[in-house]
């Protein structure tokens, strides 16, 4: 029988039954520090500097400042500095603040061209499996096997199941590999893939772009999977030849097997996404922009809404928001901005809304300012900010405020994620944009058409 | 790690599903560079609610999806440090469920029937070297890896005993692929 992607990767990378060699380590600065102190207590060295990436993302605030020493937030500055400290003593290159390469370690790793098929790619950080989407197994892990990979280059895994989604069709006019994404966590729920790594497949695959890859394998992780990938095919090597990497023909060609046996397969009809608004406080919670806020059908639905301030039967469409907030390492990408930039092109933010783009890396800002996108938004009436994780979690100064309601493109829509009482509605860069024009959900397929 | 066997006593009932690593630890708190005192800060934000009431004692009865979303690490030290010693759940997230192994914080998954059971007993223990966990005359088997086991009731330092295959692992760099990027070499 022959073998899935995920089982030829993690053959080519076992030391011994259960111990899996490491071909990157990204750290940042929430795990960093702490995984340093692990190391030092213990008198233990890096063993593979070489094949560890840091970068300092979590914290840092996106107003412009570009050095640790400037933050004004002392343990954000303190965090930070760790971080710096520990790559100086360890020799472990890094992309701190200032630095021209800056910026989220999932963003950053692909941009480099460190990210690479049949790779095995680690991180203390649960979106990982963005890198998945060049055919690598990228998983999210803690801060105790940060310190064992610092340690030892390799880390203790139990052997995952393997689970494939196929997309039948090709995605509609006007939606996105993250509505895609939503449309999957709606259908199999938030542990519909639980203790399983999963391979997308199908046409409507094949035809994303690499970042819409990023954005689907990144949100495997709210689907309750370890990790999510994407087989290479021309497209993947491309990226990476235009990112300065090469790539070994064999691991270029990389694929399951026809004849081989997933642990659990999926079905799931491309041709059905809408674009996607989510109305409760886990990324299930979602449904198509057209559609009302559902009665609810369990104790934690009532909670959510609840939460939301969301009465059922509301048009979704009649949601008027207060933030907006486009950005992360699900939709900070060029394109991302480029997507949601057409859309506000010539019109202005609403007036009781407060918009942001955060890049997510400093790159990527470089090269939105070269195409004028940042003009576009700031004529608009969006803030137009420094690269980093910023709202998507709100451990630097850009939160919302107790009840604020906030249409992001982030990942996560739990209770408190962006500020203590906030309230946050998942959605694509072109849902977002059209959001903050409008100061409510609209249906963004209306205004490509025109 | 220090080592522990067995858990036994009364339980904390918290019965919702999705229970996230966000809502276990804020975020303000990831910015403390330790990994001790985070009990008072377990579940901050839902603290506020005049009805909450989750005693400290050994064991937490709780959801599926228990610690789904970030792998903070925090979240475990939280729950440990505010008192918990095993979580029992019908299902964890997959990272949040290795932290708590690495931490010595036992994850018990068990079918919804037999979570509602062990809440309705209101007590049980939990037995690594047996393989079970035990309530009101009943036992289920925990599903834990023998190594993992293994590790927790001798209470082993991973990095230590992996380590201890630093022929294997000098061996495996000796033949792996060298086509694989580096991060120096002018690039960082
Ligand atoms: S952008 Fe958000 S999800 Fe991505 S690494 Fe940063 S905090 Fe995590």
């Amino acid at each position: 029988m022959g073998q899935t992607l995920v089982e030829k990767i993690w053959a080519a990378h076992e030391v011994e039954p259960g111990l899996l060699y490491v071909d990157l380590h990204l750290l940042h600065d929430l795990g960093g520090p702490l995984a340093f102190e692990g190391l030092k207590a213990a008198g233990r060295p890096v063993r593979r500097p070489d094949l560890t990436l840091a970068t300092a993302d979590h914290n840092v605030p996106t107003d412009g400042v570009t050095r640790s020493a400037q933050i004004d937030d002392e343990l954000s500055r303190v965090q930070v500095g760790l971080l710096e400290a520990g790559c100086a003593e360890f020799g472990i290159p890094l992309h701190s603040m200032g630095a021209p390469q800056q910026g989220i370690v999932h963003v950053i790793g692909p941009e480099l061209g460190l990210t690479q098929p049949g790779m095995t790619i680690v991180c203390g950080d649960s979106h990982t499996s963005t890198h998945g989407a060049f055919g690598a197994l990228a998983f999210g892990i803690g801060v105790s096997e940060v310190e064992h990979v610092l340690a030892t280059q390799c880390v203790v895994q139990e052997r995952p199941r393997t689970m494939r989604i196929r997309y039948v069709g090709d995605l509609p006019f006007g939606t996105t590999a993250k509505d895609l994404a939503l449309h999957t966590i709606g259908r199999i729920g938030t542990s519909g893939a639980a203790g399983h790594v999963v391979e997308y497949a199908g046409p409507a695959i094949e035809a994303l772009t690499m970042e819409g890859r990023m954005t689907l394998c990144n949100m495997t992780i709210e689907a309750g999977g370890r990790a999510g990938l994407i087989a290479p095919d021309a497209m993947t090597l491309d990226w990476i030849d235009r990112h300065g990497g090469t790539v070994d023909d064999a691991r270029g060609r990389l694929a399951t097997d026809g004849d081989a046996e997933f642990d659990r397969e999926v079905e799931i009809d491309a041709r059905e996404v809408t674009p996607q608004v989510t109305w409760g406080t886990t990324p299930e919670m979602v449904a198509g922009v057209l559609d009302r806020v559902p009665e609810p059908r369990t104790e934690a639905e009532r909670r959510a809404l609840d939460y939301m301030g969301l009465e059922p039967g509301t048009r979704l469409v009649d949601v008027a928001i207060d933030r907006v907030f486009i950005g992360s390492c699900t939709n900070g990408r060029l394109s991302d901005l480029r997507h949601a930039a057409e859309l506000i092109a010539g019109r202005a933010v609403a007036p009781n809304v407060r918009a942001m783009v955060v890049p997510g890396s400093m790159r990527v800002r470089r090269a939105a300012e070269a195409e004028g996108l940042d003009a576009i938004f700031t004529e608009a009436g969006f803030e137009w900010r420094g690269a980093g994780c910023s709202m998507c979690l709100g451990m630097n100064a850009d939160t919302l405020d107790p009840g604020e309601r906030c249409a992001s493109t982030s990942n996560r829509n739990f209770e408190g994620r962006q500020g203590r009482g906030g309230r946050t509605h998942l959605v694509s860069p072109e849902m977002a944009a059209a959001a903050a024009v409008t100061g409510h959900f609209v249906d963004v397929r209306d205004w490509r058409r025109s | 790690m220090k080592a522990v066997s067995r858990v036994e006593g009364p339980v904390s009932t918290l019965l919702r599903d999705d229970i996230d690593t966000d809502v276990i630890i804020p975020k303000q708190f990831l910015k403390l560079v330790q990994r001790t005192g985070f009990g008072p800060y377990a579940f901050y934000d839902w603290r506020e609610d005049p009805a909450w009431d989750l005693p400290s004692r050994p064991i937490l009865v709780t959801g599926a999806n228990f610690g789904c979303g970030s792998s903070r690490e925090h979240a475990v030290w939280a729950l440990a440090d505010y008192g918990f010693a095993a979580i029992v759940a019908p299902s964890f997230g997959d990272i949040f469920r290795t932290n708590c192994m690495k931490n010595g914080l036992l994850p018990v998954r068990v079918p919804q029937e037999i979570r509602d059971q062990i809440a309705e007993a209101g007590e049980a223990a939990v037995d690594l070297r047996a393989g079970t966990v035990a309530w009101a005359g009943s036992s289920y088997p925990l599903d834990y890896p023998d190594e993992a086991r293994r590790r927790l009731v001798h209470g082993l330092d991973d990095v230590a005993v992996t380590l201890e295959s630093e022929d294997a692992i000098a061996a495996y760099e000796g033949r792996r692929d060298t086509t694989m990027p580096r991060t120096k070499a002018g690039r960082a």
